[in-house]
């Protein structure tokens, strides 16, 4: 894959096929989503995406000019890495019978996992955090045997006071000439 | 007041002041076609949906107001697709409305059913299902507001059957909210400012004029500009018409097939100052070596064209009008604090004997054949110019937009960015059914008028009658000229035949006027006749020579510096890198 891992938050509207425009919009111009997490947010009517891309400056650029111009696109922040909180849940479901269970477990603990199903020969651990932590505990568990992996995808909120919505208009957006642009669609 | 979901869409129809729609009924759209034999909407009866689509494409770009297609689900639908891609390239303002399966069965594979909002998705600036007929006023309010500001596109509406006929309340909303939608149209001044002193400060500007300053009506503004500014103009096959073709300071068509002076002016310039326009590869040729020393100035009303193809050193997101208004003023300003104009007295003069030295030319003997351009050129002199021009894809619309000198803004209709072949007579239709007081001349190819011939009957039965003259070289020419040039002459399905069809006999089946030209010294007379006719519509086969090719050239994948002036500037060459597209 080309470019850095990029963080865009997405503000929608809650409407139909929003989903399939935003998803449609990064095939159609041949960008990998790396993962897509949608849900709602505390304003009825708005969900919120947040979506992990890899690709260079320049057409991250392009891809956000032109999520921008899709009628339902409130708002977009690209966020820069180390000022936001970013999370992600996984659950994974690993062998762990014998002597390999306690040493499962001293692994969860450490990584301060939750034990949510057990078996005779597995365990299913829910951990949430940044994702390198996960990636972390998943190399782990890799020794033991991973038969099955969930991941939700990264959401991210910018650090500080500030929501999304109260966010100006992005340095990027200004290089290009219209202080007055409000993130509007066109 | 209560109405049914059909007649609060013909309500909602008349509320944005639409006098005509193009389409065709069918099964889900049904509904809709009985509240408009009670409507003061036009409905003009295509005979086929993507003519339908083309004819509001052809409105819209004739009238500057919205179009609007009609069309059932499924085939029907499907059909418009063309169309509407063809409008989101072009950035033409359209509303096309379907008719959807009865919401309950919507999913089920149900007769005639295709998800026309997931296929249209990527080729409209957006969609709607409605799913409640209270929402059909609002949804059309949205759709003609998307349609018709910001940077234009085509706009549809899929309404199921059953929505058509559910009772609703009416309500006309005086007031529609897209929180998601608010296009900049207000210039920068700070931004305006630095343009200016950037247009002082250089030396060889040029003002690369495209689409936008049609769309934005801003023809006026662009005269005022370069006037006071002498800044010399080209105009993209899309802006042709923005700025007066007869002018000293107007240079002509940049792009693959323009002229060598636009397309050396701006590859010798320091500044080009892009106006409504996107740096299209068939204007730009080879991207790294277009315009290598020159600084940008880029104004568009959509923030994701600048920047996109070529840096800009000074970008400006706004209308077109509003920006160039703006400019003008704070460049007078400027100029008036300097003392008057800047003294670029050698680059003029140097593109004026380009001018002289490379003009457009073909050579056409008295005893035949007969050259297309000259065909077109006796049709623009035979007009006075005094016409609303369509035409198709391929050489026919390079040599019209090359032969035509245009005066006025929307007097020139052509599928630019998706180059969709057949766009030119249903367009026309369109254009004719807008501007009954124009006369429209479609100039088409063979290959492109087969593809939609059809809306000669149309044209027959609606009695919107427009001229088609067909540049008939027996080719599908563009490609054949191709095959010539890159691919050593072997000729691949590209023959189609002078006289299968024959024209002149199938445009009086159409009902329509059928002339033929063969020979140079029947021109003049075949037009005479055709320019007599007012009531309905003529069909003219000009036969012409199939091995005339279309000059200058810039190969694709090539610079712009290797433009080829004429057939006598070929050079052996390898194929071009990128695959051959007409």
């Amino acid at each position: 894959m080309n470019g850095q891992l990029h963080t865009i938050s997405v503000l929608v509207e809650d409407k139909p096929g929003v989903l399939t425009r935003v998803a449609g919009l990064f095939a159609a111009r041949g960008f990998n989503i790396d993962s897509l997490a949608v849900g709602p947010t505390s304003d009825d009517g708005l969900s919120r995406m947040t979506v992990v891309v890899h690709v260079d400056r320049k057409p991250l650029e392009q891809i956000t000019k032109q999520l921008n111009k899709l009628i339902n696109v409130i708002k977009i922040l690209e966020h820069d890495p180390g000022e936001a909180v970013e999370r992600e849940l996984m659950l994974v479901k690993v062998r762990a019978a014998g002597e390999d269970r306690p040493r499962v477990m001293e692994i969860s603990t450490v990584f301060r996992a939750n034990v949510v199903d057990v078996t005779r020969s597995t365990l299913t651990l829910e951990a949430t955090g940044r994702p390198e932590k996960l990636e972390a505990l998943l190399e782990l568990l890799r020794d033991f045997g991973v038969i099955e992996l969930s991941r939700t995808g990264r959401i991210a909120l910018a650090r500080g006071d500030k929501g999304i919505r109260e966010r100006g208009a992005r340095s990027k957006v200004a290089a290009v000439g219209a202080e007055e642009w409000t993130g509007g669609g066109v | 007041m209560k109405v049914t979901g059909a007649q609060a869409l013909f309500k909602a129809l008349e509320g944005e002041r639409v006098d005509t729609v193009f389409g065709i009924p069918g099964g889900a759209i049904l509904p809709a076609y009985d509240p408009l034999i009670d409507s003061k909407v036009r409905h003009v009866l295509c005979r086929h949906e993507q003519g339908a689509g083309h004819a509001a494409e052809g409105y819209a770009w004739a009238s500057g107001r919205v179009g609007v297609a009609m069309a059932t689900s499924g085939p029907g639908g499907c059909n418009l697709v063309t169309a509407l891609a063809d409008a989101k390239m072009d950035s033409v303002p359209i509303v096309a409305i379907t008719g959807q399966v009865p919401s309950p069965v919507v999913g089920n594979d149900a007769f005639q059913e295709a998800d026309i909002c997931g296929i249209t998705m990527p080729i409209t600036k957006h969609n709607y299902l409605v799913t409640d007929a209270n929402l059909i006023a609002e949804t059309l309010r949205e759709a003609f507001h998307i349609a018709s500001t910001g940077r234009p596109g085509p706009v549809l509406v899929d309404i199921p059957k059953d929505v058509l006929l559910q009772e609703i309340t009416w309500r006309w909303p005086e007031e529609i909210d897209l929180p998601g939608y608010k296009p900049t149209t207000k210039g920068n001044l700070r931004q305006v400012r630095s343009a200016a002193k950037m247009i002082m400060e250089s030396k060889r500007p040029v003002l690369y004029v495209g689409g936008g300053v049609i769309k934005a009506n801003a023809s006026k503004e662009l005269f005022r500009l370069a006037a006071d500014g002498r800044l010399p103009v080209t105009t993209t096959l899309m802006a042709r018409g923005a700025f007066p073709d007869a002018h000293e300071l107007a240079l002509g068509m940049p792009g693959m097939h323009g002229g060598y002076t636009a397309v050396t002016a701006m590859q010798k310039a320091d500044l080009l100052v892009a106006l409504g326009t996107r740096f299209d590869d068939r204007v730009t040729g080879q991207l790294a070596g277009f315009a290598p020393d020159a600084k940008i100035i880029h104004v568009d009303i959509d923030p994701a064209e600048i920047g996109k193809n070529r840096n800009a050193d000074v970008p400006i997101v706004g209308d077109a009008k509003d920006v160039i208004a703006k400019l003008h003023a704070e460049l007078t300003r400027q100029q008036e604090e300097a003392g008057g104009i800047p003294d670029r007295s050698e680059w003029l003069l140097t593109l004026e004997s380009w001018k002289q030295t490379y003009p457009y030319r073909y050579d056409q003997s008295a005893d035949g054949p007969l050259k297309p351009q000259f065909a077109i050129e006796r049709l623009y002199e035979s007009t006075k110019g005094d016409a609303i021009v369509v035409a198709g894809v391929g050489q026919h619309q390079m040599w019209t937009s090359q032969f035509w000198k245009f005066s006025e803004p929307r007097t020139w209709v052509n599928s630019g960015g998706l180059g969709t072949m057949g766009f030119a007579v249903p367009a026309a239709l369109g254009a004719a059914a807008a501007r009954p007081d124009k006369r429209v001349v479609a100039i088409d190819g063979d290959g492109c008028f087969q593809m939609t011939a059809q809306e000669l009957a149309t044209s027959r039965t609606e009695n919107i009658p427009f001229i088609t003259a067909i540049i008939n070289n027996a080719h599908l020419g563009m490609v054949r000229q191709w095959q010539e040039l890159f691919y050593e002459e072997r000729y691949s399905q590209v023959y189609l035949s002078y006289d299968v069809p024959d024209y002149v006999k199938l445009a009086e089946a159409y009902g329509a006027i059928g002339l033929r030209a063969e020979h140079p010294d029947e021109v003049d007379a075949v037009i005479e006749k055709a320019l007599s006719i007012t009531d309905r519509s003529v069909v003219i086969d000009f036969r012409v020579d199939q091995r005339e090719m279309c000059f200058p050239m810039v190969p694709a994948g090539a610079s712009n510096d290797d433009i080829i002036v004429g057939p006598e500037g070929l050079r052996p060459t390898n194929e071009p890198a990128e695959a051959p597209v007409a």
